[in-house]
């Protein structure tokens, strides 16, 4: 079920181009990660909006083969 | 239609606050549900759970209901809140206490 650290960060690029992503290994097992993701794409957006993109940049692996990422998101300043 | 978004429908939006979740407000099987759990009892709302690890047909209808891929999600007057890091987010900067007061939702 794990997943190395920098696919996450690639897909999110993928579906983000201008996206900065910051990965954290919470409990070092690759299964547990947080997600900080910081894009202009966001500007203007709800959280929740900002959210679902970059959960559809990961696709059907959110709630599968990744199970636990904890995720913040942020506009540039 | 189908019957999980008519099910999942009635139970938004006959609960003020309603979290669906894995496991239950006193024995949460799993730490982000445990975490929004934590946010709610904080703040001293009177919430519903659903445990969606007993109903197999909620637990895949609520991921298309809102269009969000994890659990646990949060409802208030019907409308989706958003997931756990949402919540924590809105709590540590005061806005889901606002939020949930302007909603007419006080503390219990």
């Amino acid at each position: 079920m794990a997943m190395p650290a920098a696919e996450i960060e690639t897909l999110i690029r993928a579906g983000i181009p201008d996206a900065e992503v910051t990965i954290t290994d919470l409990a070092g097992d690759g299964d547990h990660y947080a997600a900080h993701v910081v894009s202009a794409a966001f500007a203007g957006k709800p959280r929740v909006a900002q959210h679902k993109l970059v959960y559809a940049a990961l696709g059907e692996r959110m709630g599968g083969q990744l199970h636990a990422l904890q995720l913040t998101t942020a506009v540039p300043n | 239609m189908s019957d999980s978004n008519t099910r999942i429908a009635e139970i938004v939006n006959g609960n003020d606050v309603v979290l669906f979740m894995k496991g239950t407000a006193l024995f949460p099987q799993c730490g982000f549900s445990s975490r929004a759990v934590a946010i709610l009892d904080h703040l001293g709302v009177k919430y519903e759970t659903v445990d969606v690890l007993q109903d197999m047909e909620i637990r895949q209808g609520i991921k298309s209901y809102s269009d969000w891929p994890t659990i646990p999600q949060l409802y208030v007057k019907g409308e989706f809140v958003g997931g756990s890091d949402i919540m924590m987010e809105m709590f540590e900067a005061g806005e889901l206490q606002q939020f949930l007061s302007d909603q007419g939702i006080a503390a219990a």
